[in-house]
């Protein structure tokens, strides 16, 4: 190392480093706000894993066939891995998982908001799988960039599942596309249900993003939520053509000049009413991990007594 | 009875048992009292439900026809259903779920490793897929019930009380009928006749391990391989059946 570069302040050594394009790793010095903000987006990650079990996990025991069941069944517990993954990495900036879902638990710590959305019928599934997991991957793939090398490392073990989450979503969608009036109808009160909430997966327009500017310079963030969202949207409006299905939005146009589609705008209070508390399910979504949690305290207990009574380090999985 | 009508009935007690279990099992996604429990009883669900998956396809091919695997889990009614009463029970506390999965599994796996050697080629491939999975479960259900049952006194009580409560359902596990019994005696399926005893042996000393007591005998119930269920096994079917209930005959 020159003696420039060891003269320099932690700040500018740091920001350098991330210039260069080097992974930051969990003994590295980082600015106490980089870790901050870093614990605050992957424990956001990591509980809309978790969260995200619900809508779909609802439909595990009432799918309409067998195969289905078992592709659910392994496409949730895909979505707890990633969970597991998260918290992992989330752990390595000092934090613990106990403290981490007491976080949710209290509202200090936020998940995706889509989930707060009730899945009414089996064509939610499809939607979910397909647009809520289409979102996840167009902001997962550009995060495999991210600047922190654990968070990064989760996002490439994440991406490479999930395509297939994807793909059982779609697949839904088209075999209701392909069946009697009743299943088109049920897929198209999905696509309806669920568009909206898709594109507000991204957050706020660039200018409003209250994190964004100082995330994109430590390269946390890799990639705007507008230029995201443009992705996201040529996408899914192209699959949802090809299946006959209507994407509910008036003022959707292709824009030649453009290469995109135009778009039209979110409806930004529903967007704000969801997120603070107003959604059809938040309640019962964080009431449901509660519960859970709760009920497995004794089991937590039970495994933590069990080790120490034979000396063996208690492995903090709350 | 035909040998082609016992095959099948064989193959639908066994699909039965797989589905209902894998259901009950199912039952926990998102609900386990961590993160990587969760995942582990998922998995465990997900082995029943290819397990049945399996049954069920052979069960299609005997009983020729449209019948499809789904036929047989989506739409027969409580009477048509024939698995072990064990399999059917609510899934309880996570106590009664490690305790019924190891009292069951620490069977299966015997079963499976005998079902391997059937003379029936396609029975025997699914025991041996069968049997590697099992092999998973019941390492897994020891662990569980030396923790529970050696961790707090609150998880030892609620631990004894779960085998306690699932003693009685054992036996039937055990049961040979008509239709068992010929099958038999063709080299296609398993006695469990004599099984009996290496289980036995197997759970009581896990049991004593766990520092639980032995649970006493006294009470055992049966009825399931003859479609005489619980009431909670409507309850189950109603769920698990309602999308081919509310919209017959369609494709998925
Ligand atoms: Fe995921
Ligand atoms: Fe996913």
């Amino acid at each position: 190392m020159s003696d420039k570069v060891v003269s320099m302040p932690n700040e500018e050594r740091f920001q350098a480093r991330i210039d260069a394009e080097e992974k930051i790793e969990p003994k590295d010095w980082m600015p106490e706000k980089y870790r901050q903000n870093l614990i605050r987006q992957i424990s956001q990650h990591a509980h809309s894993e978790v969260i995200g079990e619900q809508p779909e996990g609802n439909w595990i025991t009432r799918a309409p066939s067998l195969e289905r069941k078992a592709i659910l069944l392994a496409k949730v517990q895909d979505e707890a891995g990633h969970g597991l993954y998260l918290y992992a990495a989330a752990e390595t900036l000092g934090i613990t998982r106990e403290e981490l879902i007491e976080r949710l638990h209290t509202g200090a710590s936020k998940y995706a908001s889509i989930f707060n959305y009730p899945s009414l019928t089996w064509a939610d599934v499809g939607a979910i799988g397909w647009l809520v997991d289409s979102a996840a991957i167009v902001n997962q793939v550009s995060l495999q960039n991210t600047s922190y090398g654990p968070y990064a490392r989760a996002m490439v073990r994440i991406c490479k599942e999930e395509s297939f989450h994807q793909r059982q979503g779609y697949n839904i969608m088209m075999t209701l596309m392909q069946g009697n009036e009743q299943q088109r109808a049920m897929a198209q009160d999905a696509l309806n249900r669920w568009w909206w909430p898709s594109l507000m997966m991204f957050g706020p327009h660039d200018g409003e993003s209250a994190h964004s500017a100082q995330s994109m310079k430590w390269k946390i963030k890799r990639r705007s939520n507008d230029d995201l969202r443009q992705q996201y949207v040529d996408q899914a409006v192209q699959q949802a053509l090809a299946i006959g299905l209507e994407v509910p939005d008036p003022d959707l146009v292709w824009n030649e000049s453009r290469g995109h589609y135009d778009f039209g705008e979110i409806d930004w209070a529903e967007f704000e009413r969801v997120i603070n508390g107003n959604g059809p399910c938040n309640r019962q979504r964080l009431a449901h991990h509660v519960k859970a949690h709760e009920e497995g305290a004794w089991v937590r207990e039970a495994m933590a007594a069990y080790d120490a009574k034979r000396g063996k380090p208690t492995v903090d999985v709350a | 009875m035909t040998a082609n009508d016992s095959l099948l009935t064989y193959c639908l007690r066994l699909g039965d048992d797989a589905l209902i279990l894998g259901h009950r099992l199912s039952e926990w996604t998102s609900r386990a009292p961590f993160l990587e429990e969760d995942i582990a009883l998922t998995n465990v669900a997900l082995d029943f439900i290819g397990r049945a998956r399996l049954f069920y396809q052979y069960a299609a091919e005997l009983q020729g026809g449209d019948a499809t695997e789904d036929t047989f889990a989506y739409t027969r009614d409580v009477r048509d259903f024939t698995n072990l009463l064990i399999c059917e029970l609510p899934r309880g506390d996570f106590a009664f779920t490690i305790a019924r999965q190891f009292l069951y599994d620490s069977y299966v796996l015997l079963f499976m490793e005998q079902l391997k050697a059937s003379k029936d080629t396609r029975l025997a491939a699914i025991g041996a897929k069968a049997e590697k999975e099992s092999t998973y479960h019941v390492r897994r259900g020891r662990e569980w019930m030396l923790r529970l049952g050696g961790g707090t006194e609150e998880s030892h009580a609620k631990l004894q009380r779960a085998v306690d409560d699932l003693w009685g359902y054992t036996d039937e596990i055990f049961e040979v009928d008509t239709v068992t019994a010929g099958l038999i005696a063709d080299g296609v399926a398993v006695d469990p006749t004599l099984l009996r005893e290496e289980w036995l042996a197997t759970v009581s000393r896990v049991m004593a391990e766990a520092d639980l007591s032995q649970p006493s005998p006294g009470w055992s119930v049966e009825g399931g391989r003859r479609g005489i269920h619980t009431d909670d096994l409507g309850f189950l079917l109603a769920e698990l059946q309602f999308m081919q209930r509310a919209y017959p005959g369609l494709q998925w």
